[in-house]
């Protein structure tokens, strides 16, 4: 947060905090790439089921249901892509000083974070009520912890842009300081391009 | 802020700064070089820890039917060794001198990220006392350093030993990967004026490698290691066939891993070399964008050769002659480098001193782990070979016979820039020769051990077998290797009694280190060198005439260091409370959880918003580089 970290001059030219947060995605990709291939590898694989988009027989074996909500993963899927946008908006205004664009877009952002939380966490206790749970069999497994460790970055990602709320409503993210809503902006853009791939892999690949 | 001085004012700034002493100048230091003392004294006590765990293997196994440890123990201390070695030895002596070296050489003031990096420091500590506390418990980890699936589920480890192995992983991961996008941002970014990324020292660019390696590698065994953790914990079946789960998988991600985590130990151990060789030559490195460039195509390629560890699970034939020929591949690029070396001592009037002696023997060792590595590339060999004492061999020559020489030869090096005295050049000598004569007496038996059928991680074997004098022999070279050690130890205390003298430039070297007392003053740098060459330093000698360089440069600026933080510390706590909740009871796990997060979040959250840089007012202008 120091101001004299934007006098030094850096090799490249870009602000090593930048650099480093773009290092950090890098890094990012590998683990999830690891998961996702888990999940491919594992998805059919179980022994017992439900299994991915069939129906699923509930334990007396009377009828069945399907366990993936597509509609409201889609609505989810729109908000959280909607909130890459919202974010971009917040820094154009943290960039040219107009807190007020700032403040309200930033808060529009964090409100979809949550609203993807809330998508993620009714899904969650959904699935576990009809019985899927993270021991029942491998895409119970996979696919809680594929989904969940992107939702412990989302919401990591919220508590960030929540600081940067806090910090932009005392004033304390003038335009040159922007560059530490830039770093939240870009983590932010990542966890919602993690998702992109997530999506049509977990949700709808047949 | 102040603008050019010289003389007294500097020495008073320097005064009240930089000479702070204490227990508590330690635990809040975040100068990049008492950050690379900190990583290479505790990286050398559990270097002589897991040599201990060594000599009690080699004690073992000294005769047939020994029951010197119990079979329990001899698990847990061949598990240990393996793991010390890698993650709590090679791989922070290598930080220490990125740590040290990197800023200096590249002509830095200090690591983009100074608290980050003593966060790295304090985690890594703390991680490597987690992994070691579990010997108090009697539950050290018995599982092999590469926890093999399903010896690793809870219905063949039902202990806690598993658990302190996989939760002290993931806590130095968070090291490894706070210290790699460090120093790949320092690398990257805090080059002085004039040093092109093909001008820059070898190390640093080995280094550089190194980073991309942590960055890629590491998030890979951190999935491995949350699906065993989930399985252990939590009981999913990512590696139990029994709910569906394939132990291959574990390999495959373990090992996605673990073949670049061999490059990460050893591409360090280039750089150093390639520091060395020049500088006792008398000559420029050899083909110095070959070097780099075969740097860059060796970890690439290390991302594509992971299954030749896996050639016995019954992959198929495809899969095992696309691994094979990948890794015979990698001899090529290793071959430019071993051939550029011996081009730079090529016609060299080359000075015997003791860092030259351990590196022109990290070559001639490295060549032969590097072809027992060719051989284990051909797999139906590879069939022959796999889990026997050839393995061992393999990889002790191209670990202990690599990356220990090259370190070794790296503290003799450097070790004057450090702390300002000499290493005594008759003891080094004697440690060479009894670490080179050890080594080979100790590894070099175990190519005939395995050929004749000796499995690795076997805890006692039968009379009869021709295993015996064989195995007697390892153990005197094992013994020999003690004393070699000893013999460093005794170095450092006899020359840790003499006054600091050692003159900035004793090597006559090449790179911008030299051009600083010894140990360089707090601030690194008065004046921010400007770079023409691969060899600044010689180049301005060349230029002036004279032994050590003059500024290039006047800034008139004042400097601005990190200021002294503790947070960093607080947060690598918060770290470690985070890991053992997850092995504590479900009726308190929870809380130590959450306290490790909450410690985290708000060591973090402090250090984000303390003020991070103190000015030295008075300090600036010509360096005091060559005053002393």
């Amino acid at each position: 947060m120091s101001d004299h970290a934007h006098a030094l001059e850096t090799s490249t030219g870009l602000d090593s905090r930048k650099l480093a947060i773009w290092t950090f995605i890098g890094s990012e990709c590998m683990f999830f790439a690891s998961l996702i291939s888990t999940y491919v590898v594992y998805r059919n694989k179980s022994l017992v089921g439900p299994f991915p988009h069939e129906a699923w027989v509930s334990p007396a074996g009377q009828h069945f249901e399907p366990i993936i909500e597509i509609p409201l993963v889609t609505a989810g899927t729109a908000v959280l892509l909607f909130s890459s946008f919202f974010v971009v908006l917040a820094l154009y205004g943290a960039q040219r000083g107009n807190r007020k664009m700032m403040i309200g877009w930033l808060g529009a952002t964090i409100l979809c974070g949550f609203f993807f939380i809330g998508m993620q966490v009714y899904e969650f206790t959904h699935f576990v009520h009809k019985g899927l749970t993270l021991q029942t069999n491998l895409f119970g497994a996979s696919f809680f912890t594929l989904t969940g460790f992107h939702g412990t970055h989302v919401t990591i990602g919220v508590i960030w842009l929540i600081t940067m709320f806090i910090l932009a409503l005392r004033g304390q993210l003038p335009p040159e300081n922007s560059i530490n809503l830039e770093m939240a902006a870009l983590y932010w853009h990542f966890v919602d391009v993690v998702w992109v791939v997530i999506f049509p892999v977990v949700y709808l690949m047949k | 802020m102040a603008t050019t001085v010289v003389g007294q004012e500097t020495h008073a700034a320097g005064a009240a700064y930089g000479e702070k002493t204490g227990l508590w100048s330690w635990l809040t230091t975040v100068d990049h070089k008492r950050i690379g003392i900190l990583y290479g004294t505790t990286a050398f006590c559990f270097f002589l820890l897991g040599g201990l765990e060594a000599l009690l293997i080699r004690f073992q196994l000294v005769k047939a039917n020994n029951t010197l440890v119990s079979p329990d123990f001899y698990n847990q201390l061949f598990t240990m060794h393996g793991t010390t070695m890698i993650f709590l030895a090679i791989m922070p002596l290598s930080a220490m001198f990125f740590n040290f070296m990197i800023p200096l050489m590249i002509g830095a003031r200090d690591v983009a990220f100074p608290r980050l990096n003593a966060f790295s420091y304090w985690v890594f500590l703390l991680g490597g006392l987690f992994l070691n506390v579990s010997f108090l418990f009697g539950a050290a980890p018995n599982q092999g350093w590469f926890g093999y699936a399903n010896l690793t589920s809870r219905q063949y480890s039902p202990g806690p030993n598993v658990d302190f192995w996989l939760m002290g992983l993931q806590i130095l991961g968070v090291a490894s990967l706070a210290a790699a996008v460090n120093f790949f941002v320092t690398i990257m970014n805090l080059r002085a004026p004039g040093m092109k990324l093909m001008r820059m020292p070898m190390f640093c660019w080995m280094s550089f490698i190194t980073q991309v390696l942590l960055l890629l590698a590491f998030p890979v065994i951190t999935v491995a290691l949350i699906m065993l953790m989930f399985d252990r914990f939590f009981g999913t079946h990512f590696f139990v066939p029994s709910g569906g789960g394939d132990p291959i998988l574990w390999q495959h991600l373990f090992w996605i891993f673990g073949h670049p985590e061999v490059y990460i130990l050893i591409m360090p151990a280039f750089g150093i070399i390639s520091e060395i060789l020049p500088v006792f030559s008398r000559k420029p490195l050899f083909g110095y964008a070959a070097m780099v460039f075969s740097g860059v195509f060796i970890a690439f390629i290390g991302f594509g050769v992971w299954s030749h560890h896996m050639f016995s699970t019954g992959m198929g034939p495809i899969a095992d002659t696309f691994f094979a020929l990948a890794t015979m591949l990698i001899a090529i690029p290793t071959g430019v480098k071993i051939f550029n070396w011996i081009g730079t001592i090529w016609g060299g009037s080359i000075q015997y001193k003791t860092p030259m002696y351990f590196a022109l023997a990290f070559i001639a060792m490295f060549i032969m782990g590097g072809l027992s590595g060719v051989m284990h590339a051909v797999a139906p060999h590879d069939l022959q070979q796999t889990d026997t004492y050839f393995v061992v061999a393999h990889f002790h020559y191209v670990m202990f016979g690599g990356s220990i020489f090259a370190l070794t030869a790296g503290a003799y090096y450097w070790w004057p820039k450090m702390f300002g005295r000499m290493l005594d050049e008759r003891l080094g000598k004697i440690h060479f020769w009894l670490m080179f004569i050890g080594f080979n007496v100790t590894f070099f038996p175990m190519h005939f051990l395995g050929l004749l059928g000796q499995p690795r991680r076997t805890y006692t074997y039968q009379a009869g077998l021709g295993f015996d004098w064989l195995n007697q022999l390892e153990t005197v070279g094992a013994v020999i290797l003690f004393f070699a050690f000893l013999t460093f130890l005794i170095n450092v205390i006899k020359t840790w009694r003499r006054p600091a003298t050692a003159p900035a430039d004793p090597w006559n070297g090449a790179t911008l280190e030299w051009s600083l007392p010894s140990p360089p003053q707090e601030w690194n740098f008065a004046e921010v060198p400007v770079v023409h060459s691969r060899d600044p330093l010689w180049e301005r000698k060349r230029e002036r005439g004279g032994p050590l360089p003059e500024p290039l440069r006047v800034s008139g600026q004042g400097i601005h260091l990190p200021a002294p933080s503790f947070w960093p510390a607080v947060a690598a706590v918060g770290v470690m409370g985070l890991f053992l909740g997850i092995m504590l009871s479900p009726k308190v796990g929870p809380w130590a959880i959450f306290v490790g997060v909450s410690v985290l979040f708000f060591g973090v959250f402090n250090w984000i918003f303390e003020p991070s840089y103190t000015s030295i007012p008075g300090v600036g202008g010509r360096p005091r580089a060559g005053h002393h």
